[in-house]
């Protein structure tokens, strides 16, 4: 079973559409969107729904406010500036403390110190994810809660399960649409991943972005691929961008033009292949190829030269 | 006045809305900040071009145990919620890279064993391009945790002139670090399922925020009306549509921004500008 990741840094390079052609080019495949702050990847795929899962990512601080003396002790050791004084509605008390859960940073350190023992501290739902059908074989997907934290655990959440339907099910290919940058949730959707595909852009920001992705892939040693969508934009940035890949060691996958037939297809909640048989999806089948074709090829290349670190962060 | 320019999904043109603002409103005043909060990929200095005055670190405090002094209680590894502590043979082993700094483990030490140390995460640095400031939060690369360099940006800049911030794509604790307290919330969206789908999660998180708001149409196209009909569904106002037009995609990859190359957008922005003040601060432009 391979383990094929999706980024691209710069988000708007068609990281999903092209995940989603991939889908339906590779069929027998789990699916994985772990672009869990703004998961799109449904819109094309249209699953039904199997099973939902509560996420419950960690817990957070609530202030018990009848059993809250008004000492203040949990507002000097807030960190996070997450606990504010409000009016008491009982007499006796100069104030009680109430947690704003926003800002919240779920340590509990004011829970373990508040001497009334007036602080709750419970574990909270964060999200769900989801197991479904599609068209093209299994989706797991999620929907993080608006203004929560830890989508790097429910990104391994839903890439564990993906890889645990994979291997139950025989299935030899786990696909992952990864979310753009390269913190948190991004480094839990790649670390000990097979290969890495980097959807890139031949704009100047497409370009930056795209070597922060590079270095983070180098850093935890994963074998990395790039490509360049809407390579027409700008051809002699395209051309440096593949010119540059081959330089550093990476496979490169191959160019896509910038084309309507993109935005056509999500309109229509398709992927590219059930929309279009024209020239840009023959051109993303190629690509599909070849990305395949190196996932299967032994080696350690496309590691981007030496520099590879061992790291243990997640 | 704390301006955001946030959107959800990404690549939708946030850069190019906060940095076209932040070029024309400095041309009129002194104050202006363009404030860079997408510190995993921040774009806006491959267009205003600034000249980097000062980089400073951006540290956070992690705990360092004086091996001599601790008894291997494990009260530390008790308090501690984010697995950053593990005690083997009754030695305390540190994983600083899952740390949130929360001091927890330094306060629950019995004997006095812990003391925090800094560990750099990112950095911020700070410039001029030409009348307009710049600060940009840039997070070190294998770093998984931004808000504290978004943190470190926006403490960076004082005053209460015009910061226009530009915010990080999603809808969780990056962004909410870059948006919080801030006085008004541009959200770019394009008019596709995909853009507008991630447009009502931001809807979601900036009215769970309380924080006034309103919407820019990018790649707007005059036979799409999909982002209108949302717009008008949800309550919330569009204060600009910007046209779908390949000569600014063409100018974008060259690093211009429309109001560099175009005197049509000029316009559009000066008068984005103009709402945007009446909306926000009850301000009329000057």
């Amino acid at each position: 079973m391979k383990e094929i990741v999706i980024l691209s840094g710069k988000g708007g390079t068609g990281k999903t559409s092209l995940v989603g052609a991939f889908a339906a080019l590779a069929r027998g495949a789990v699916l994985a969107d772990c672009d869990v702050d703004a998961a799109d990847l449904h819109l094309l795929l249209q699953p039904t729904i199997r099973q939902t899962h509560l996420f419950r990512g960690g817990k957070q601080a609530a202030v018990r406010a009848p059993a809250c003396t008004g000492c203040g002790t949990c507002l000097e050791v807030c960190r996070f500036g997450a606990v504010r004084r409000v009016a008491p509605e009982r007499e006796g008390v100069r104030f009680v403390a109430a947690v704003d859960p926003v800002a919240c940073e779920g340590c509990g350190v004011c829970a373990w110190f508040c001497p009334a023992e007036a602080i709750r501290f419970d574990e909270v739902v964060n999200g769900e994810w989801y197991e479904s059908d599609t068209r093209f074989g299994t989706l797991v997907h999620a929907r993080l809660g608006v203004a929560e934290e830890n989508s790097g655990k429910l990104v391994s959440a839903v890439r564990n399960r993906a890889r645990a339907i994979a291997e139950a099910t025989g299935a030899e290919l786990v696909l992952v649409d990864g979310s753009p940058g390269i913190g948190c949730p991004v480094i839990a959707s790649i670390a000990g991943a097979d290969l890495v595909l980097v959807v890139t852009e031949p704009t100047l920001s497409g370009e930056h972005d795209l070597e922060r992705v590079l270095a983070l892939t180098r850093h935890f040693g994963i074998r990395t691929m790039v490509c360049v969508n809407k390579a027409d934009l700008h051809p002699e940035m395209a051309a440096r961008i593949e010119a540059r890949a081959d330089r550093d060691g990476y496979a490169f996958a191959g160019t896509l033009p910038y084309d309507a037939v993109v935005t056509g297809a999500q309109k229509e909640g398709l992927t590219l292949p059930e929309y279009s048989d024209g020239a840009f999806v023959e051109g993303v089948r190629t690509l599909w190829a070849r990305v395949l074709e190196y996932a299967h090829k032994d080696g350690t290349g496309g590691m981007g030269g030496a520099r590879v670190a061992s790291s243990s962060a997640s | 006045m704390r301006i955001a320019i946030a959107s959800g999904k990404g690549g939708t043109g946030k850069t190019t809305v906060a940095a076209s603002l932040a070029r024309m409103v400095s041309a009129r005043r002194e104050d202006v900040t363009y404030l860079d909060c997408d510190v995993e990929e921040p774009n806006g200095h491959l267009f205003l071009r600034p000249d980097w005055d000062e980089v400073t670190p951006v540290h956070v405090p992690v705990p360092e145990v004086d091996a001599g002094t601790c008894t291997g209680c494990g009260e530390c590894r008790a308090i501690c919620q984010y697995r950053a502590i593990s005690i083997i043979k009754r030695r305390v082993l540190l994983f600083p890279e899952l740390c949130h700094g929360c001091g927890g483990c330094v306060r629950v030490c019995p004997v006095g064993a812990i003391r925090e140390v800094g560990r750099e995460v990112g950095e911020v640095r700070r410039g001029m391009s030409g009348a307009l400031h710049h600060v940009q939060g840039l997070l070190h690369v294998g770093e998984a945790m931004s808000p504290p360099v978004i943190r470190a940006a926006r403490a960076a800049v004082t005053g209460d002139g015009v910061v226009l911030i530009d915010a990080p794509p999603g809808t969780s604790c990056p962004v909410i670090t870059a948006i919080r307290d801030t006085d008004f919330v541009l959200l770019v969206t394009e008019p596709t399922p995909f853009g507008l789908h991630d447009l009502a999660l931001a809807l979601d998180m900036v009215q769970a925020l309380g924080i006034p708001h309103a919407v820019v149409v990018n790649r707007h196209d005059t036979d799409n009306d999909t982002a209108r009909r949302f717009c008008a569904g949800r309550g919330v106002e569009i204060l600009t549509e910007i046209p779908d037009d390949r000569a600014v995609a063409e100018a974008y990859a060259r690093g211009m921004l429309p109001v560099e190359r175009f005197r049509e957008y000029r316009t559009l922005f000066s008068i984005l500008w103009a709402r945007i003040m009446v909306r926000g601060a009850g301000e009329v432009v000057a």
